[in-house]
């Protein structure tokens, strides 16, 4: 039997933990099909990890976000900033060259140096919340100032203007933005991104923008990459704070063995980042020829979503893929992409979290939630799924 | 076996440096480095998880 055509997308998270059943059954009967998207028109959707991962590897497939048949997942998207593409919106031959510029500000060797600085900040700010009343609310606490604080310092962004890049980056995040809200906020960071490289040629610090200057001669360019960083560098690593935490309070037995064991937190890490899965869509392409990928021909022009949460749980991947089991120890998810665009912070996003999770359960032990976990308002309305308050007690 | 890196293809996401710091390592570019070019023992099942974790597919083995 088909699955009835179209499904739209996006859909709904069915349950903080899982994707909906429409989307399961798309994988279940037809693996690859035409869903209709928020702006009315038609892709692709993509459901099984194999083909996911062979369709991240192949050049016919292209990131170019200006292209217009590129698939946008919120209506009203599709609007001309006239600004350069970030990395994530590169293609070869331009992609390799710009990644490279950068990539070594993210070795697993510089994100273990900064190991002892962002234990420091996880303890400033564990320290600050039972200083403070109780309940708190986690995102407020920890999981948002946590990785904000780090891509502030590592980028050299100052942390005191944290509310507005915040504000600006959460507007660009949700799905019911206006468009010219949106586009007015990526205004407003761009012009304060300008400016900060700019005062930086003028008395460069040492920090990770003032070094690209070094290795830039295009300062557009440049100010697309702090953009990209600073917005992807906090928001995603703050909604895998606030979903781990969550996870692990429904769970003691687990918080158990990663306080005996702290060489279990890492692997538990992976696999919340597999479990939640919180930008399936970032992984979106179009074609730029025709390509046979699944036994379906996806033809030039046609736009490809990838559903990275359903690939995430696809039984040909993964033994019993709906269980959480923090011991499983399975790193081919796709919570990070792949392909030549795999997540430029993965590494470091893992080390926040480890010593986040590390910290948190050991210095709060009778940390709880404060409302029913079922009431937390899930962000079914954003791009990086997450929670917008997570109310907590002790 | 060998373990063979393509430099020119490596992005740098450092997940062959997480499966064996061991066996292999990243300059300070952020490019691969193979440490043990003819892994033995544990390292050969090291090896096979960083190829197939590899999201530049940079990394082959010759057996």
């Amino acid at each position: 039997m088909t699955a009835q055509l179209p499904a739209t997308l996006p859909i709904t998270r069915g349950c903080p933990y899982a994707p909906p059943d429409e989307h399961r059954r798309l994988r279940d009967e037809a693996p690859i099909q035409r869903v209709t998207l928020p702006s009315g028109e038609t892709a692709w959707a993509i459901t099984r990890h194999e083909d996911i991962r062979a369709m991240l590897t192949d050049p016919r497939f292209s990131s170019d976000r200006r292209n217009p048949n590129f698939p946008l997942l919120v209506k009203g998207q599709r609007i001309n900033t006239g600004f350069r593409a970030s990395l994530i919106g590169m293609d070869p031959p331009e992609h390799g060259p710009a990644r490279r510029k950068v990539v070594g500000e993210f070795t697993v060797r510089r994100m273990e140096a900064l190991r002892p600085r962002i234990q420091e900040i996880v303890d400033q700010h564990i320290d600050a919340m039972l200083a403070g009343p109780k309940p708190a609310d986690l995102v407020k606490a920890l999981s948002l100032p946590v990785p904000s604080l780090v891509i502030c310092e590592q980028l050299g962004v100052p942390y005191a203007d944290h509310e507005f890049f915040q504000l600006h980056s959460s507007r660009l995040l949700s799905r019911v933005t206006p468009p010219a809200e949106r586009k007015a906020s990526i205004d407003a960071l761009r012009d304060y991104l300008g400016e900060l490289i700019e005062r930086k040629a003028q008395e460069p610090a040492d920090d990770l923008l003032s070094r690209q200057l070094d290795k830039q001669d295009d300062r557009e360019e440049l100010v697309s990459l702090a953009f990209l960083l600073l917005v992807a560098g906090h928001e995603t690593t703050a909604n895998m704070i606030s979903l781990g935490t969550m996870a692990f309070l429904e769970r003691p037995e687990d918080i158990r063995k990663i306080q005996e064991d702290p060489s279990k937190t890492l692997p538990a890490v992976e696999e919340l980042l597999r479990y939640f899965t919180i930008a399936e869509f970032a992984v979106s392409r179009v074609a730029v020829e025709d390509v046979e990928l699944g036994g379906v021909l996806i033809k030039a022009g046609e736009g490809v979503v990838p559903l990275s949460n359903l690939a995430n749980r696809d039984p040909d991947a993964f033994d019993h893929p709906e269980e959480l089991d923090i011991e499983r120890g399975a790193r081919h998810h796709l919570a990070f992409g792949f392909g030549a665009h795999q997540c430029l912070g993965q590494n470091l996003a893992r080390m926040e979290l480890q010593i986040v999770f590390d910290t948190l359960f050991r210095r709060i032990p009778g940390l709880r939630p404060a409302v029913p976990l079922d009431s937390l308002p899930f962000k079914d309305d954003a791009s990086v799924y997450g929670i917008h308050e997570f109310p907590v007690t002790w | 076996m060998r373990i063979v890196a393509d430099t020119d293809l490596c992005i740098g996401a450092g997940q062959c440096v997480l499966t064996d710091p061991a066996v292999f390592d990243q300059d300070d570019d952020g490019t691969v480095v193979v440490l043990v070019e003819h892994p033995e023992g544990g390292q050969v099942d090291s090896a096979r998880e960083a190829v197939k974790l590899c999201p530049a597919m940079a990394l082959s083995l010759q057996e």
